[in-house]
């Protein structure tokens, strides 16, 4: 028990998908201008996360080792095209917003990453403890960085206006480089930054 | 003629993959230790994006799209297969890479053993999935467009890796603190870099 209670929490710190493994940034970057779709694709890419490391790890014997990446990449493209056709129904403008990213959940490091490294080599309910931990440590970068660049570049969150008008009117400026994909990058950079003055160990030599 | 020149300049400075929308940032950010490696991975990124894009776009036109399957019949004027798109495309890349990996192995051993686990790796950078995503979101008009896109879009990558790992490789006798050595420095300077290439938007020739 104690176990699988590490295998969830020890991604959202210690194993940090992106802040320590350094998998997933590729779309974790491109959907964080807003929260809305960055909360989107931090729930879409776990559950894929989870249904694929689930899968994998119940042919984890049949897989023949040569042609497992194909193998695995076609089970993870049937979950995105599941996810994509789910978000086109029911959330299409989000689903518009974020483009090709969702598609680009396919080549998400993370979900072949976690299928390599774990699934792999360990029985469905590990496996699916993982999932749900790596999602959820991405999720809470995604969350962080879509919550400031939203906040100080649109002066907004979830789309409501939170910054009070006489603010404006007091000359305060919404910071447009926020909303630039540059500021993304500076920002996870701080990220990593606070987490590893905060956790010595895991600073590069 | 104009338009598939101004696709090529657009895609390599003002639409980079790295810079703009993020993509293939894992191998980016891996490989980029020195300018030697980086050049081999950026060079197999070019190879296997102008080939893989251009094949995608004919799969595109000729089965995927609503109605792209008249040639067949005429009765398969309204079928539309485009939700396919996502397990055709990654299909495709990765027995291109496949082959890139058996052609580089033979021509250049040396090349090979440095790439190491990074060519096969290639089949899930995100920039080739991307480009092929991209490809299909922003309809181009002819094959001619859609392979100076692929190229301008592999030159930009290759152009994003050299800069970095020129850069890195001066940065590591510099002081930094120590949280940020390593992983968080590289994510500053690309932030920076994005800033530097931001300068050329609104170029068109």
């Amino acid at each position: 028990m104690a176990n699988n209670l590490k295998l969830i929490k020890n991604p959202l710190s210690k194993e940090n998908p992106i802040a320590v493994q350094v998998l997933g940034i590729c779309s974790a970057l491109a959907v964080t201008t807003q929260l809305k779709p960055a909360v989107v694709m931090a729930l879409s890419v776990t559950v894929v996360v989870v249904l694929s490391n689930v899968i994998v790890s119940l042919l984890r014997n049949t897989i023949p080792s040569r042609i497992r990446i194909i193998v695995q990449l076609v089970i993870v493209s049937m979950m995105v095209i599941l996810v994509d056709q789910f978000l086109k129904a029911f959330v299409y403008d989000v689903s518009k917003q974020l483009s090709v990213f969702v598609g680009l959940i396919i080549t998400n490091c993370i979900v072949m990453g976690r299928l390599e490294a774990f699934a792999l080599a360990n029985k469905p309910l590990p496996s699916l403890l993982d999932g749900i931990g790596n999602g959820l440590g991405y999720a809470v970068i995604l969350i962080i960085v879509g919550f400031v660049r939203e906040l100080l570049g649109q002066g907004s969150l979830w789309g409501y206006k939170v910054i009070p008008e006489c603010f404006f009117e007091a000359g305060y400026v919404n910071n447009g480089l926020m909303t630039m994909p540059a500021m993304a990058l500076i920002l996870v950079g701080v990220i990593i930054w606070i987490h590893r003055s905060r956790n010595k160990d895991l600073c590069e030599k | 003629m104009q338009e598939i020149i101004n696709i090529f300049v657009k895609s390599i400075f003002i639409d980079n993959m790295v810079f703009a929308f993020f993509l293939g940032m894992c191998s980016y950010l891996a490989v980029s230790k020195t300018v030697k490696t980086s050049m081999g991975l950026g060079i197999a990124v070019v190879f296997v994006l102008a080939i893989t894009v251009p094949i995608n776009y004919l799969i595109n036109e000729f089965i995927l799209k609503e109605g792209a399957l008249v040639w067949l019949s005429p009765s398969f004027a309204d079928v539309d297969l485009s939700f396919l798109s996502f397990i055709l495309f990654i299909a495709v890349i990765a027995a291109i890479v496949q082959l890139v990996e058996m052609f580089i192995e033979k021509v250049s051993p040396s090349l090979y053993s440095q790439l190491g686990i990074f060519l096969p790796l290639i089949a899930v950078n995100c920039a080739i999935m991307g480009a092929s995503l991209f490809m299909q979101q922003r309809e181009y008009a002819n094959i001619g467009e859609v392979i100076s896109f692929s190229l301008g879009s592999g030159i930009g990558w290759l152009l994003a890796i050299i800069g970095l790992a020129a850069i890195r490789e001066r940065v590591r006798y510099a002081h930094i603190p120590a949280p940020l050595k390593g992983l968080g420095i590289t994510f500053i300077i690309t932030g920076l870099m994005a800033i530097a290439f931001m300068s050329f938007i609104g170029i068109k020739l």
